[in-house]
């Protein structure tokens, strides 16, 4: 059940002093199981590169959903980003994203959903187990990493909110902080970014919030504090600094769609076969690959045809693209 | 005006020098140096390198004449051909950069890109309109061509619209950088129009006059130039 926000209090300032003590110790053991588990996934130079300003996640546990390939570095994953928030270039996130404060953070839910209401971070979070879901992101620009999130079913939270029967739409909101988010003070995108799922789409269990990457807290410029992931769907989907989940009966605006209604649909599948207007969407170049590895070939639905094509039987996925 | 001696032994040679900065920059995060790199996508790091470094020469080289007319000095002709020159080594670079990193040689992937991508067409295009002007920038050719040299090598406004068109086409949403650019191609173009604008007129009232044939010699040599 979701507690709303208390008045004065923040749950860390009631935490008892032994558990935090606790804290400690488990944070340190938890540490060095991170590090074995990422060792294990092959990552080693990526995981020995991360910053000590980021806070380690504790209790992170693996998922079989997770994909066997080799994660990109941190570094890679934390200073080629597209989020517009911070500026248009993909260097802008990290270079632009230093003072964006992402605690404390809250959470509104409304529309269609009987826990309607503002929630601390804590009270989205809290309640959910973290695992490391380790998925493929394949861009709308044609190329790809792939990504250690940390994080937990979208689905799991959404039944916690209770949507009413008549929710067939969930809709996110990014917040706007002009003073901290310099690039929202260009036009190039109607702020605050929007995005939108369906309810089969959003309740699948490949959609997860994210919280982290590499086994810490997510960076600014990787939409801290939390985020969407969608992984058969190109990255745009995976909206950024959530402020607001909303529940909606009818299809909500989503803010690519607005801009440029003929080069990006509402369900921004990964699809090979449906080409961009510009270019061309049958292969990615993967980051991190080396100078001359060319491009590979991108597969329906970033590879995750298997679990996820039965939620598009009867589609067009041509003209729904 | 600058002495001959200065523009051949100091001007020219700086210029060539700093023409190659870009290129020796690149090439110093290509091979890591003082731990330099290309960032997390190396290849789309040098195109967008080289296609920016060759729109900026592109221009530069457009911008002599206008500088000429605004300053007078006759002698910044000499720097136009080198300009062009490295506008045209760092177009051919970004086009094989495309032919060979990015595409990896597969040519039924390369042809399809030109044919359907409408950016890389255009792209293509003025890649393809660049080389005879290359070609033909010597001495040699320029006497052998004669007034046909100057009207092939006009060709190069052509390129420089298509040049700006391939780079905002290419842009995902934030097109204010091509925009820029656009804005400055347009203002080293203006003074070209209306300076022709100008001579037809002078031309027209010297026809009147009776002196078409003066006329249409000084046109020339003006246009030479």
């Amino acid at each position: 059940m979701l507690i709303k926000r208390p008045p004065d209090i923040r749950p860390s300032e009631i935490t008892p002093e032994q558990r935090y003590l606790d804290r400690r110790q488990f944070m340190r053991s938890a540490g060095a199981a991170g590090t074995g588990l990422l060792l294990g996934a092959g990552t080693a130079a990526g995981a020995a590169d991360i910053p000590a300003k980021y806070r380690r996640l504790g209790d992170v546990r693996p998922s079989p959903l997770s994909t066997a390939e080799t994660p990109n570095s941190f570094e890679d994953i934390t200073r080629y980003n597209n989020f517009y928030e911070f500026g248009t270039g993909k260097d802008d996130p990290a270079k632009n994203s230093a003072a964006f404060r992402p605690k404390p953070w809250q959470v509104t839910v409304d529309g269609e959903v009987e826990q309607a209401g503002t929630f601390d971070y804590d009270d989205i979070v809290g309640p959910h187990p973290l695992e490391e879901r380790i998925y493929r992101l394949r861009c709308v620009e044609a190329w790809s990493m792939v990504v250690p999130w940390v994080g937990f079913s979208l689905g799991d939270l959404i039944k916690r909110l209770k949507p009413t029967s008549r929710a067939k739409y969930v809709a996110f909101e990014t917040i706007v902080r002009k003073e901290e988010m310099p690039g929202q003070r260009s036009r190039v995108l109607r702020w605050p970014y929007v995005e939108g799922l369906t309810m089969a789409e959003a309740m699948h269990p490949l959609t997860i919030l994210a919280v982290g990457v590499y086994g810490v807290e997510l960076p600014n410029q990787n939409g801290a504090p939390l985020r969407l992931v969608v992984p058969w769907k190109y990255g745009f989907k995976s909206i950024k600094s959530i402020v607001r989940i909303s529940f909606s009966e009818s299809q909500p605006r989503t803010t690519w769609n607005a801009s440029a209604p003929g080069e990006y649909g509402f369900y921004a599948n990964v699809n090979p076969a449906v080409d961009h207007p510009r270019w061309s969407q049958k292969r990615e170049r993967v980051i991190g690959a080396g100078l001359f590895a060319g491009k590979k070939p991108t597969l329906l639905f970033n590879g995750y045809a298997d679990q996820v094509a039965q939620l598009y039987s009867g589609l067009d996925l041509t003209r729904n693209f | 005006m600058a002495k001959l001696g200065h523009i051949r032994f100091i001007y020219k040679p700086v210029l060539f020098f700093a023409c190659l900065l870009p290129f020796a920059w690149l090439l110093a995060r290509a091979l890591q140096l003082g731990g330099l790199d290309l960032g997390a996508n190396p290849v789309e790091e040098i195109q967008d390198t080289l296609g920016i470094w060759g729109l900026r020469l592109l221009l530069a080289t457009l911008a002599i004449t206008p500088l000429r007319l605004l300053t007078g000095l006759a002698w910044l002709l000499q720097f136009r051909r080198m300009l062009g020159l490295f506008a045209f080594f760092y177009v051919a670079l970004h086009f094989l950069n495309y032919l060979v990193l990015d595409q990896t040689l597969s040519l039924a992937l390369i042809v399809e890109d030109i044919v359907k991508r409408p950016f890389i067409t255009i792209g293509f295009s003025a890649f393809v309109l660049l080389v005879p002007l290359a070609v033909t920038s010597t001495a040699g050719w320029r006497r052998r061509l004669r007034h046909r040299w100057q009207q092939l090598h006009y060709s190069i406004y052509l390129v420089g619209i298509l040049v700006c068109w391939h780079f905002y086409w290419q842009v995902k949403k934030d097109i204010s950088e091509p925009l820029i650019y656009i804005v400055i191609l347009t203002a080293l173009l203006i003074p070209r129009l209306l300076q022709r604008r100008k001579r037809r007129q002078k031309a027209r009232s010297r026809q009147g006059a009776g002196g078409s044939t003066g006329a249409s010699t000084l046109t020339r040599r003006e246009i030479h130039e």
